[in-house]
């Protein structure tokens, strides 16, 4: 079809625009009235807060950028004339710093979301893939960001894991040579990560979209896991939602302010305040919080391939799930005997994290090994057998059902809270 | 059940004791910038910029920190002129080509003891480290540095410490290359504190963790208005949603 969109814009500015491209209805329909469960929890807000949070990073690393020297002379003193001689350079730094913690935070949160309410089942197995994408994108962001400043983790830090590559047969020693852009960590492993550290969040951004609009074909799951059956069972996104995400963004921005201005520091390690020595190994080489769980996997497996490999297999395995979950109930709530194994994952997860901050001696090993061990039964075996044998809750009959006792005279969600048009 | 069995066997497996502790946990100090409403005091700022100045300066740079952030522990431009002007630093290359040296201004880092890290190693045989972040890159910080100053102790018996080596209770593995730097009364106070070794070194780290973080005090002023705005503005934004929420719940 040919010619000019059909707008119901009456200022004539808009409307020539929308006529032409019609993002002005668009944006109406996929974010004004795009129907939306009535029934959300603030589990829900996390999605938004994750957007929120990519903008933050991208717009505190743009300032960062424009004082930082990528090179291994240079980088960490950079970064500390950041600190002390750039105006406001110590809070755009702290607020980029801190702003990857939230970021996970957040993240690790929206996953859970998922896991827990099914939200990566049928129908949504594509948008809950682009988000496993999403998740391995930042993780490899955030590991070439924290090399950025030079300190004794990232340089060492990064010489650990990029040589975890050199486990794999015949070519991993050359990839590593490859990834390094030499035969140790260097100038050139800086460059290229400092180059690739600012064209990611970029690709991030481009997937975000992509996870947004598969979310906007299927739409979004709920805490009941069953499907939107009529009107009644829907709210407008705008006001509800943009006010409902609001709140979670006020809270999310207390909890980010009071890390930026009271606690800068404490998720850091205090060796990367020293500048990277390729002389001096540090006693014990610990990433970022966010990749304890994963660091403690790889050391629990007692071969280095093996670790290697189930280290990549514990984050993958998130692609596969839509497959592996065999039961067609979606949320936890109705799922008796799948509800206490995933927030058993949850506990085994945290207590991977702790096992990942100590050096494995002692018990640590035991511990880091049964808790490795129950991650992957989790997916692997109970995921696919719970879900054959068990017997879930009766499920409501509609979203509004349970929600409305009693019923009552509902709203007309199109005209729940009219908007002036512009 | 089951998940109630595997949480005993963790808690049990926690609560094993851990390996003999190399180092002592550190002693309890109180600091004037602790919390969020901490800040430093002026007086004991001043007070450990003269111990560095006398004392730890001798071995110790404090590259990062300019002489013109001394504004920061509350000196005058004149003040900071002169302990400026107080050092030779490198100026350059004179019109014959040799290298000359200047007074300081309080535009130029603190001056190194040391002109490059060989002369320092010929000394110690190890570099003594820079300053400026000290209070940072320690587990403990301004804390771990008391307990340094505090911790040169006489080697347990059947201990011995190799040559240009101290005893130190702190330090890991417990042999440091530096001598103990402080002595009661190696330092005369001009506000008549009595220069006892603890005071010295609660002086002296405080000194070390404003030039670590010299932004802190009004970091956390700035915090405070931030958060109690955001705590404002999100309970607005709760009564707003309630408000919204009200024809649907």
């Amino acid at each position: 079809m040919v010619g000019l969109f059909k707008s119901e814009y009456k200022n004539p500015v808009v409307r020539w625009i929308d006529e032409r491209m019609p993002i002005f209805t668009m944006m109406d329909k996929e974010y004004r009235n795009f129907p939306t469960p009535r029934n959300f929890n603030y589990f829900w807000n996390f999605g938004a807060l994750a957007l929120v949070n990519l903008i933050v990073m991208i717009g505190s690393g743009i300032f960062l950028a424009m004082f930082y020297t990528p090179n291994t002379s240079m980088a960490f003193g950079s970064v500390q004339r950041i600190m002390r001689d750039v105006n406001w350079g110590w809070l755009i730094r702290y607020i980029h710093m801190n702003g990857a913690s939230m970021f996970f935070i957040v993240v690790y949160i929206h996953t859970f979301r998922g896991l827990y309410y099914g939200s990566y089942k049928r129908p949504r197995e594509l948008l809950w893939i682009l988000g496993v994408l999403i998740l391995l994108l930042m993780m490899a962001t955030a590991f070439m960001g924290y090399v950025l400043p030079w300190g004794q983790m990232s340089y060492w830090g990064a010489t650990v894991i990029t040589n975890l590559f050199s486990a794999f047969p015949f070519v991993g020693k050359s990839i590593v040579t490859w990834l390094w852009g030499g035969y140790s960590v260097g100038n050139a492993t800086l460059n290229r990560f400092f180059s690739l550290h600012y064209l990611l969040p970029f690709v991030i951004f481009g997937v975000v979209f992509l996870h947004v609009v598969a979310l906007h074909i299927t739409g979004s799951n709920n805490p009941l896991g069953i499907d939107v059956k009529s009107k009644q069972d829907t709210v407008p996104f705008h006001p509800y939602y943009t006010i409902k995400d609001s709140v979670g963004l006020g809270v999310y921005l207390i909890v980010f302010a009071c890390l930026v201005f009271f606690l800068p520091k404490i998720l850091g390690d205090p060796l990367n305040f020293q500048q990277a020595n390729p002389l001096q190994t540090p006693p014990d080489v610990v990433p970022e919080w966010y990749f304890l769980p994963f660091y403690a996997i790889l050391r629990s497996i007692p071969n280095k391939l093996g670790g290697v490999v189930m280290m990549f297999t514990s984050v993958c395995v998130l692609f596969v799930i839509p497959w592996l979950d065999t039961s067609p109930v979606r949320s936890a709530r109705f799922r008796p005997l799948f509800r206490p194994f995933i927030l058993l994952l949850v506990v085994d997860v945290l207590v991977l994290g702790v096992v990942g901050a100590h050096p494995p001696v002692g018990s640590w090993i035991l511990i880091g090994r049964l808790a490795t061990t129950y991650y992957f039964l989790f997916f692997f075996v109970l995921m696919p057998v719970v879900g054959k044998f068990e017997r879930p809750l009766p499920l409501p009959e509609s979203i509004s059902r349970p929600v409305l006792r009693g019923g009552g005279p509902l709203p007309a969600p199109s005209a729940g809270q009219p908007m002036e048009k512009p | 059940m089951r998940r109630l069995s595997l949480l005993a066997v963790l808690a049990a497996l926690l609560a094993t004791p851990a390996l003999a502790q190399e180092v002592p946990p550190l002693p309890k100090v109180s600091w004037s910038f602790q919390g969020p409403f901490g800040t430093f005091n002026e007086a004991a700022l001043q007070r450990g910029f003269q111990v560095y100045k006398e004392v730890c300066s001798n071995c110790h740079s404090l590259n990062l920190v300019h002489y013109r952030d001394l504004a920061g522990i509350g000196l005058n431009e004149a003040e900071i002129k002169a302990v400026a002007a107080s050092v030779q630093v490198p100026g350059g290359i004179d019109k014959q080509g040799k290298p000359f040296d200047r007074p300081g201004r309080p535009a130029d880092a603190f001056r190194n003891p040391w002109p490059n890290p060989e002369a320092a190693i010929a000394v110690f045989g190890i570099q003594p480290p820079d300053l400026s972040l000290m209070a940072n890159a320690r587990v403990g910080g301004p804390t771990y540095i008391y307990a340094l100053m505090n911790g040169f102790k006489k080697p347990p018996a059947g201990m011995k410490v190799l040559p240009g080596h101290y005893y130190n209770e702190y330090f890991p593995g417990h042999q440091i290359a530096m001598p103990p730097p402080l002595h009661a009364g190696v330092v005369t106070y001009a506000d008549h504190t009595k220069a006892t070794v603890p005071q010295m070194a609660h002086d002296v780290a405080t000194f070390l963790d404003w030039a670590a973080n010299p932004e802190m005090q009004a970091r956390k002023q700035l915090g405070v208005h931030i958060v109690l705005f955001l705590v404002f503005l999100t309970g607005l934004t709760y009564a707003v949603k309630r408000k919204i929420w009200s024809d649907v719940h």
